[in-house]
């Protein structure tokens, strides 16, 4: 092939593949080469598989060639954010108190991605056990982001986000509790999904908050993360949450969409979610978005969700509190670090407070220590219990709004991508980013974080669609419609636009 | 500086004159295993005796990433159990989250139910060794899952204390628990060790009888945690109550009450107050010891378990388990009882006796109720106390008894012949019907035989045939008893006597 492999998207990379214009081996062998040459700055991988990932893709080439049925996606290369668990593959949650943990079972997603024969190029960094915007609290150091190495990736997914960003990868794995995989996709210039709650079986991401956690796809392209989301979506008998109903159809949903047809579509604005607090570019591609989707045929209308004011409230009590229960297993007895007191007795639960004090780091002490008193008893009913009564609200502005709009749409994050540093010290400043995103966790409903052009300093920022549960083929009709427009306005897809990164000699 | 603690233990109060003064509250928790082939939220096998940390999944070894999936058939036996316990069925349940660290717990919480069990407000009657019935209100019945096993090595008596170091056993962790409260249990008065034992004995009993486990204390299938109060009387507001943990027989149920009466009536008389805490049952000696102080400030931060959906058996589901129920234990002695028309004193005895189903079998194979009581409570009986066995071992069967007994109402033999037919059956000659054979012990019944015998003993005694002749018919006993003699008992004792008069009268 003439052609960069690493450029291209998912879908065309499948159809070259099936059309046997490219191996497997190459595609994979391609991925791993620009990881050798940018990850050095990058820093988007926390570990890099290239011995299983080609013997992954030699298999799978060796089927092509026997003429065997393959998946649609076999021998396209993936990125796996670091809290999904892959057996034999060192898995961290970005923690050091896992530090050298092999798992000895795959999460089901997993199972999904190499039954499909996709070859796993590595585990993606991450803020410690997804708790961040930023992927500043990684254990390992900061991914950069490829439009300035300046600046964050986003996070808790910046390593996936990242990956996708630079070509690295032409997918990815994300996870999403209050925006880890969408915020990512915003300040990144690549697309990310939350599906619905239950959309992909939970069973082996390390949870940090089992009510809001949901994994989903990172892409370049909407068309990409659909067909990603139908390989590791459906009913899984291992988590009881999983929704025991077939997938939606979102790559039917994006190939409609892409013919740029929304006539009769009704767009809600969350009137909520804009104005002041969201940088003058944002809201400035934001409007030019909506334009364009009048252009398409929808109908603009704006709805009015009154508890999303409350939204980060409930979630900073709801996301700790079970975080606080769900983290309490990482304790130096069966698994990862294990720090025994430097004097006095080495009991268990001395060996327990010491492996935990040596090994999270301090947002996750943060947050566990938020959730054990919101959980108190005494506490309970003012802290997690009326939580619990925002969560209801919520979800009726959501089914309210959704009499009104078929999808809502936002800015997905208030600001381009931060410098490091800028709001480490300043968890409130870090956690507003997620001000557009937590309500989607909290109702449960799907939500789409696509590229929306640069903002004024020249930085990606995302366009958000949420649609109602079990409706997942909304957001893809709706992005890939929204895509095709923007990208015939732009020349191309607006990575195309980012800054080429410096890639290191390679050694072979 | 700590002199609030009881260092200085009063002295024990003698129990009999403990409960004249004082009246004990019980309260009862039992837990008990299920028999399922699965553990509650995974598809690790539940076996017992297992090699260590071989019965396990990533979910019950709590590793990252593992996710609970309820066991349906554990949930049916809840079900059951609530439903055996006369509770009603929640339409729609959450399990909790009990978080504590310890080693044993492998995700560091237990997955219990909290505040929405799966069955709750039902009551149990339980019969006590003279036949009087109690009434236990049960409080809730909900599922939960066990803890692994700590096993501590290098210490003293395998105690976590001075051991060197401890290993932990997973295969129990996650095995389904029903746990079984009370509400208080008021009235026992000085019965209260016997009815805490009986409660506990006739849960086995429902527990074995639908199915659900197979309820073996030796090994902690069930296991009992006790409270007690002591309050001054019936009318007084509920005292301090202790909480005897793991109590793990019948006996130790009945003497770990007792002490605890003794040793709280001993702590009152002193004038101290009871400590809430939970303490331990010793074997050895019968007596407890204090554990960890329990406040009700003890935290466990519950909170809903959000991996799992809620539990919402449907009314028809329940009405179809209901329907399998088989009868519980009191129950159907009251029914056989009535069958059977005994006295309560004689129904008392045939329980303890553990002779309940051996009488009804044989009853089933035809003999009269009053008959199957005669063999079992006596002759059986005697030969078990001899033999220092239980009845239901002796090496004979309903059916053969109820064949004996069909031969003694046919008049074939008679109830000295039948004593020595059963000695054939339980020196395993056979059927009693092949004993009469092979023992030729069937009653004559023809009149040749017997009347040459007749003549002899006529023969042998002139004078008493002269009294007869002469109107005395006292001595006329002495002929029949020889007759019988000289046929070895095999003769029947009336026609004997017919034939007797007849040959002096003519």
């Amino acid at each position: 092939m003439t052609q960069d492999i690493t450029r291209l998207s998912a879908a065309d990379l499948a159809s070259a593949l099936r059309n046997k214009d490219v191996t497997s081996v190459e595609a994979t062998q391609a991925h791993l080469d620009r990881i050798a040459a940018v990850d050095g700055d990058l820093h988007a991988f926390l570990h890099v598989s290239s011995e299983e990932a080609l013997a992954t893709a030699a298999e799978v080439d060796a089927k092509r060639a026997a003429g065997d049925e393959l998946h649609p996606l076999a021998g396209v290369p993936i990125a796996v954010k670091d809290v999904v668990v892959t057996k034999g593959l060192p898995t961290t949650a970005g923690s050091k108190i896992l530090e050298g943990w092999i798992p000895p079972y795959d999460a089901t997603l997993v199972e999904r991605i190499k039954a499909a024969g996709l070859p796993i190029l590595g585990k993606t960094n991450m803020d410690e056990f997804a708790m961040g915007s930023s992927t500043e609290h990684s254990a390992y150091g900061n991914t950069k982001n490829p439009w300035d190495l300046d600046r964050i990736p986003g996070g808790s997914g910046g390593g996936s986000a990242a990956a996708v960003a630079g070509f690295e990868a032409p997918l990815a794995i994300g996870t999403d509790t209050g925006g880890s995989i969408r915020q990512p996709g915003a300040v990144t210039g690549t697309v990310g999904v939350k599906p619905t709650y239950g959309g992909v079986s939970r069973y082996g991401l390390i949870a940090m908050a089992s009510s809001l956690d949901q994994a989903g796809p990172v892409s370049r392209s909407v068309l990409d993360a659909a067909l990603l989301h139908e390989l590791i979506g459906g009913h899984d008998p291992h988590d009881s949450t999983s929704i025991n109903e077939p997938v939606p159809g979102v790559v039917a949903a994006a190939q409609q969409g892409a013919k740029g047809d929304l006539k009769g579509l009704r767009v809600g604005v969350v009137k909520e979610l804009s104005g002041e607090g969201y940088q003058a570019g944002v809201s400035a591609r934001f409007d030019e978005s909506l334009d364009q989707l009048r252009s398409l045929g929808a109908e603009i209308v704006e709805v009015s969700c009154p508890s999303f004011g409350y939204a980060l409230d409930a979630y900073y009590l709801i996301m700790p509190a079970e975080a606080s229960s769900n983290l309490a297993k990482f304790d130096g007895m069966r698994f990862g670090l294990r720090v025994e007191p430097t004097d006095g007795p080495v009991t268990a639960e001395r060996v327990m407070g010491a492996t935990r004090g040596a090994g999270f780091g301090d947002e996750v002490k943060r947050r566990v220590i938020l959730g054990t008193y919101a959980l108190s008893a005494g506490y309970y009913d003012a802290y997690y219990g009326s939580a619990q009564k925002v969560r209801t609200l919520i979800q009726r502005d959501f089914a309210a709004a959704f009499e009104q709009a078929d999808v809502l749409v936002s800015p997905t994050a208030p600001t381009t991508a931060f410098k490091f540093g800028e709001k480490l010290d300043d968890p409130l400043a870090m956690y507003l980013n997620d001000i557009a995103t937590i309500p989607a966790n909290l109702a449960g409903v799907p939500g789409m974080s696509l590229p929306n052009g640069l903002s004024d300093d020249g930085l990606p920022v995302g366009f958000q669609i949420l649609a109602p549960a079990k409706a997942d083929d909304r957001l893809y009709r709706v992005g890939a419609a929204l895509e095709a427009a923007l990208e015939s306005r732009w020349g191309g897809p607006i990575l195309n636009q980012a800054p080429e990164l410096k890639t290191t000699e390679l050694a072979r | 500086m700590t002199a609030q603690t009881s260092a200085t233990a009063p002295k024990l109060v003698a129990y009999e004159d403990a409960v004249r003064r004082y009246d004990p509250v019980l309260g009862i928790e039992v837990h008990v295993e299920l028999g399922t082939l699965t553990k509650m939220f995974c598809a690790a096998e539940v076996a017992y005796g297992g090699e260590p940390n071989t019965q396990v999944t990533p979910v019950s070894l709590g590793l990252p990433g593992a996710l609970p999936v309820v066991n349906g058939k554990a949930v049916e036996y809840a079900i059951r159990i609530g439903l055996a316990l006369n509770c009603s069925i929640s339409e729609n349940c959450r399990f909790a989250r009990k978080n504590y660290f310890y080693p044993d717990v492998p995700k560091n919480f237990q997955t219990s139910q909290y505040d929405e069990p799966i069955a709750f407000d039902g009551w149990i009657d339980i019969e006590l060794d003279d036949g009087e019935v109690f009434r236990v209100e049960i409080e809730r019945a909900h599922m939960e899952e066990d803890a692994g096993k700590n096993t501590h090595v290098g210490g003293l008596t395998g105690r976590i204390q001075g051991a060197e170091y401890s290993l932990v056993d997973y295969n129990r962790a996650g095995i389904p628990l029903v746990e079984i409260v009370t509400r208080p249990i008021e009235g026992a008065g000085e019965r209260a060790p016997e009815v805490a034992r009986a409660y506990v004995q006739t849960l086995r009993d429902i527990f074995r009888s639908l199915d659900v486990s197979e309820a073996r204390m030796e090994r902690g299938n069930v296991r009992a945690d006790v409270n007690l109060s002591l309050r001054p009387t019936p009318e007084s507001p509920l005292g301090t109550r202790t909480e005897t943990k793991n109590v793990n027989s019948f006996r130790s149920i009945e003497r770990s009450v007792r002490y605890e009466v003794s040793r709280q009536a001993g702590v009152l008389d002193a004038g101290h107050t009871v400590i809430q805490e939970t303490r331990h049952f010793h074997e050895e000696d019968g007596t407890t010891s204090s554990g960890r102080v329990k406040s009700d400030a003890e935290d466990y931060r519950y909170f809903p378990e959000p991996d799992l959906v809620p539990v919402a058996p449907s009314r028809e589901w329940v009405e179809e388990i209901r329907a399998t129920l088989p009868e519980m234990p009191v129950a159907r002695r009251r029914r056989l009882q009535t069958d059977w028309g005994y006295a309560d004193a004689e129904m008392r005895d045939v329980v303890n006796a553990g002779a309940i189903d051996l009488i009804e079998a044989t009853v089933a194979a035809g003999t009269s109720a009053a008959g199957a009581r005669k063999w079992w409570m006596g002759e059986l009986a005697r030969r078990a106390k001899q033999d220092e066995i239980m009845l239901e071992d002796l090496v004979v069967t309903p059916a053969q008894i109820a064949q004996l007994q069909g031969l003694v109402e046919s008049g074939r033999i008679n109830d000295k012949i039948a004593r020595q037919v059963l000695e054939g059956v339980l020196a395993g000659e056979g059927d009693p019907e092949a004993v009469v054979v092979s023992r030729d012990l069937e009653i004559v019944s023809d009149d040749g035989p017997l009347l040459a015998a007749i003549d002899d003993a006529l023969a042998a005694q002139p004078d008493i045939v002269e009294k007869v002749r002469g109107g005395n018919q006292g001595p006329v006993g002495a002929i029949i008893g020889a007759v019988m003699k000289a046929t070895k008992g095999q003769a029947d004792a009336k026609r004997v006597r017919e034939l007797v008069l007849d040959r002096i009268g003519s």
